[in-house]
Order: structure tokens, then sequence, then C-alpha cells
């Protein structure tokens, strides 16, 4: 057993945080880490979440990255339709990386620019504008920039927020419910005055001062704002076991290492 | 299982077969066309190259984007296009698609996924919208500035999105089966939507692996009988109609063939390039290119 963790280890930590307790909901994380973070979750502190095998079937035991199996033990049916349906009943947490993020949680997977001749066209609203309205989000950004964490409105508000300027009366956003954003540098949440976003804890090394100066907008420092937790060794495990060809270690620029005290 | 008694008649009376150029020649310029599958998964390749070959224009496209997408628009024959997505997964934004959409040269209708099942199923129980609270509050708003609210009539009062009816002229759909009557087996896990595209179309023509007589399953296959044959105009046998993208459970996306296209938008004759050296002049030519239909339809399902 190795001392040793890295900075991606501290980021699949905190994503599997962002999980905590949400019970019997669908869990949908997209891009490594966050995957990795969802399964932690699911094998540790969570059990009662539910996951899909990333195609049309729900499973017990998260997916392995790049692990192929060959009779997968399917516990039910997820095939697109039903994931809409789940997602309009409210029992899901998605964790996705869009291409930016305002100060209001508003994402943009769309495109950068201009929507009509935008500058850089991407995927596509995807299912951002119902994931945000209905249930449970939380945020990825494997490199925190204020291209990520602009300063005005994101180019195209896909999944909504908690902008006022853009709610008519009579409209129900009872249920947009932003969590957590983990990135490269710390993981912030929306528990500030009016659901303004707060540096919850900051990874080894990071200060709060660096996390402000790569954000386009003016962050709360949490009250009792510490350090990102390591893993613990029994986490370890459980990380090594759903990512056992380390593909978390080429998911930020630099991966530190860090040594258990 | 011999035939019953009036399946003599029924198919005498109901023979829906036909060649994709038949289907072609049924399209008209500006037509709104709505295609099946999702991303680069069961989508209709083989209908969708005959348009490319065809001199349709201006048609309003409506889907979940896969390949079809970039190559329809890089081609010049899509005026508008409704979508959630364009996405081939392991390459995740389409760079044909990109190049139109950055040059400002389509009508971009962007949708949250859950509002397009939502506006084919409008059209398809023939009501004007289906109230929703998906897309307040986002762009989805302002991109389609057609789109309206309504308030509950109840106590609540509550403002909703107004999803209007996707009505489609024409539905293109891919399966693993189909017979002359127009029943049709989709044996993958996952149907998709293809089903609320056949009830929001005026006409739909469905490519398949192969066409049968009849089909004459036992229950557990019949329920990938997805959608009813009332609302299949044609069949057209397609085998391998889905290269590049997958068929399950037939076969797998075409990672070689899907990285090639993408790569074609880098070349210096880009699209022209590609259409002339790949997709050619016809479907014997096209998979001539990737070893005949067998071939391609050996490739393997992709691991998850």
């Amino acid at each position: 057993m190795t001392d040793e963790y890295t900075l991606a280890d501290v980021a699949i930590v905190a994503c599997a945080d962002a999980f905590r307790g949400n019970g019997e909901i669908i869990a949908s994380a997209f891009g490594a880490i966050p995957r990795v973070g969802a399964g932690l979750a699911k094998l540790t502190h969570t059990p009662e979440l539910m996951m899909t095998d990333g195609e049309a079937f729900l499973v017990e035991e998260p997916r392995v990255i790049g692990g192929k199996v060959e009779t997968p033990e399917l516990s039910g049916y997820m095939n697109y339709s039903r994931v809409f349906d789940i997602v309009w009943s409210g029992r899901r947490h998605v964790m996705i990386g869009p291409l930016q993020i305002d100060r209001w949680g508003q994402t943009n997977l769309s495109a950068i620019g201009d929507y009509n001749s935008p500058k850089i066209a991407m995927l596509g609203m995807r299912g951002l504008p119902g994931n945000s309205i209905n249930h449970i989000n939380s945020m990825y950004a494997g490199h925190h920039s204020k291209r990520m964490f602009v300063e005005g409105e994101v180019d195209v508000v896909c999944g909504v927020g908690y902008n006022p300027d853009r709610w008519a009366p009579g409209m129900n956003r009872d249920a947009v419910d932003m969590r957590r954003i983990v990135t490269n540098l710390c993981v912030m949440d929306f528990e500030g005055p009016d659901h303004a976003i707060r540096v919850r804890s900051l990874h080894p090394g990071v200060t709060f001062d660096q996390v402000q100066e790569a954000t386009g907008f003016p962050l709360l420092r949490a009250d009792d704002l510490g350090e990102s937790p390591p893993p613990t060794p029994e986490e370890m495990t459980v990380i090594e076991r759903l990512d056992p060809k380390n593909t978390r270690a080429s998911a930020f620029k630099e991966n530190p290492t860090f040594r258990r005290n | 299982m011999g035939p019953y008694m009036g399946f003599r008649k029924l198919s005498a009376a109901l023979d829906k077969r036909l060649t994709a150029d038949a289907v072609i020649e049924t399209l008209r310029d500006g037509m709104t066309i709505g295609i099946g599958g999702w991303g680069p998964r069961r989508k209709p390749m083989s209908l969708v190259r005959a348009i490319i070959r065809s001199d349709l224009k201006d048609l309003t496209i409506v889907a979940y984007g896969g390949p079809e997408i970039g190559m329809l628009l890089a081609s010049g024959k899509v005026k508008k296009l409704v979508y959630g997505f364009v996405s081939m997964d392991f390459i995740p934004a389409d760079p044909f698609f990109r190049q139109v959409r950055q040059s400002g040269g389509v009508d971009a209708r962007e949708l949250d996924e859950g509002l397009l099942q939502w506006g084919l199923r409008a059209a398809g129980m023939r009501v004007p919208f289906l109230p929703t609270r998906t897309g307040l509050g986002s762009d989805v708003m302002t991109v389609n500035p057609d789109f309206r609210t309504v308030t509950s009539p109840y106590d609540d009062g509550e403002v909703l999105l107004a999803m209007p009816a996707i009505h489609l002229d024409v539905a293109l759909l891919h399966a693993n089966v189909a017979d002359r009557l127009g029943n049709t087996l989709v044996q993958g896990a996952d149907p998709y939507f293809d089903e609320y595209y056949a009830r929001a179309a005026e006409r739909t023509y469905v490519s398949a692996e192969k066409v049968v007589e009849r089909i004459a399953v036992d229950a557990d296959t019949a329920k990938a009988n997805r959608y009813e044959r009332c609302f299949v105009t044609g069949v057209v046998e397609a085998p391998g109609g889905a290269h590049p993208t997958s068929n399950p459970d037939d076969y797998g996306w075409d990672v070689k063939a899907l990285k090639a296209y993408a790569a074609a938008a880098d070349a210096e004759d880009g699209w022209q390039g590609y259409r002339d050296t790949v997709i050619g002049d016809s479907e014997a030519d096209y998979f001539e290119r990737f070893g005949g239909t067998d071939a391609v339809s050996a490739i393997p399902l992709p691991v998850f």
C-alpha cells in the first residue's frame, strides 16, 4: 500500500462527495474523473445510487474505465426514452463537463461566440436544458480558467441556473439544484447568498487567490474553507479497481503526486 | 409456420418493397425529413447517401445527429436543421457540422434532446403542442423564436413551454429486418426514438438489413417490433445500410471509416474528395471500398 496519491485522486474523491447521500436516483457522470467519482460514491458511502452500463441497461457494479466485461450483470433496463422520463421525474444527478460555466451556474455545451455563426461550434445543447430544470446538477472542469468560468453569461445558455433575468413570473424553477463544481484547483458550491458560488475546498497547494485569479467572476470563501480531502486507503483501492489502466493520470495537464501525512 | 388463410390476399394487397432510388423519387426540395437512430447508431445511411447523390436541396432535417448531418450539410442539401446534438461519440464534434455551423451556413434550431421527442410525440398524437418545463430559462427559447409558453388552466397557473409538434413530411429509419407488408424488427437494446419519427411523419421509409416475405416470430422476438406497419410506407433492402454507423445487434460502427470521414474535413479537397472517392455513384461502389457488405456486417459491436 503506497502512501502516495495524485491530484486526480483528490478530484475523484471530490466528485464522489457530490453524490453523497443522494439515495435512489440515477447518477450519470461524463468524463473519466466524474465517472470514477460516481462509481466511488456507489461503492463506498452511497450504495443506493443507480447507474447504467453507458448504453441501455442498469447495473449495480459500476463500469470499469477501459475494461471489458464479457457478461455484465444487469439489474434493469434504461434506454434513452426512459432516461428522458427519469430526467423529467427529477430522480437523477448528472455531472457534466461543459464548455463554459457562469456565476449563475448556467452552462454551455453548444457554441462559443455568436450562436448563428459561432467561433467554435460544438455538440449542441444535448440534454442540458432538461437536466438543469428537472434534477440535481454538478459540473466538472479539468482546466480552471477564465475561459471556462466566464465573466458575464455563458455564450449559449444550455443549462439553466440562478440568473433571475432568465425567468418569467409563473415559471417553476423549484427543481433547479446546482450542487458542486469540481476543477483541477478546487471544489466550489452554490451555498452563498442567493446561490452565489463559493470555494468550498482547495486542492493541496492551491490558494484562494490563485482560484480567484483563474475565475471570471468574484468568488466567496466558505467559512470552513480547508483542503480537499485525500482519498482514504479504502477509497484508493476502489479508485484503482474502477480505473485499473490509470486513465485518470492524463485528465489534467499536470497531475502532481502528494504524500499522505 | 405456414401462411394463414388470409395472408395470400394481404400479401397481394400490400407489397411495400421498393428501391432507394424509388424513395428519392418521392422526395421534393424543401421537405422536412426526420432521420432515425442516435448519433453514430442505426442511421439509415444508404438512404442518406441516396439523397447526397440526388439533386434534392433546401431540406429541413430533424435528427439526433450522427455523421449523416455533417454529410448532408457539406453536400449543400440542408437549409434548416432541428437537432438535440450532432456527435459521433468517440469523435465528439463532427468537423463538417462544425465548418457549416461556424460559417453560418445553416438555420440551426437546437433543442434539448427530450424536447425533440416531445415535439415528435405531439405530431404523432395530432395535437399542436405538448407542455413541459424543459427549455424554460434557456436559450432554447431564443434560438427557436417561434416557441411560445402556455399557462396552466388549473389552479397552479404554472407557465410552461408549449413545445410545438414537429411534423415530418418523411421519416427515414433503419431496421434489422422488414417484411413486404411493412412489419419491422429493430433488435438492438435501445430502440431510440424511431417509433416517434414514424408516427410524426406523413410517410415513413425503412431500410433494413434484409426484407423477407413475412415476419413470423415468437413472442420475445416480436417485442423488437417497435412501430406499427400502418406507419410504414415503404421498405428498402439495404444490407450494411447503416454503415458507417452501427446497427445492433448485427454490427458495430466502423471506427476506421468514421475517423476517415472526420479527417476528410482537413484534407485539401475536403468534402468533394470524400463525396467523389467514398460516397461515389452507387451503393455497390461504396461497399466495394469497404470490402463488401459481408465485411461491413461483421464489424463487432463496441464495448462500453
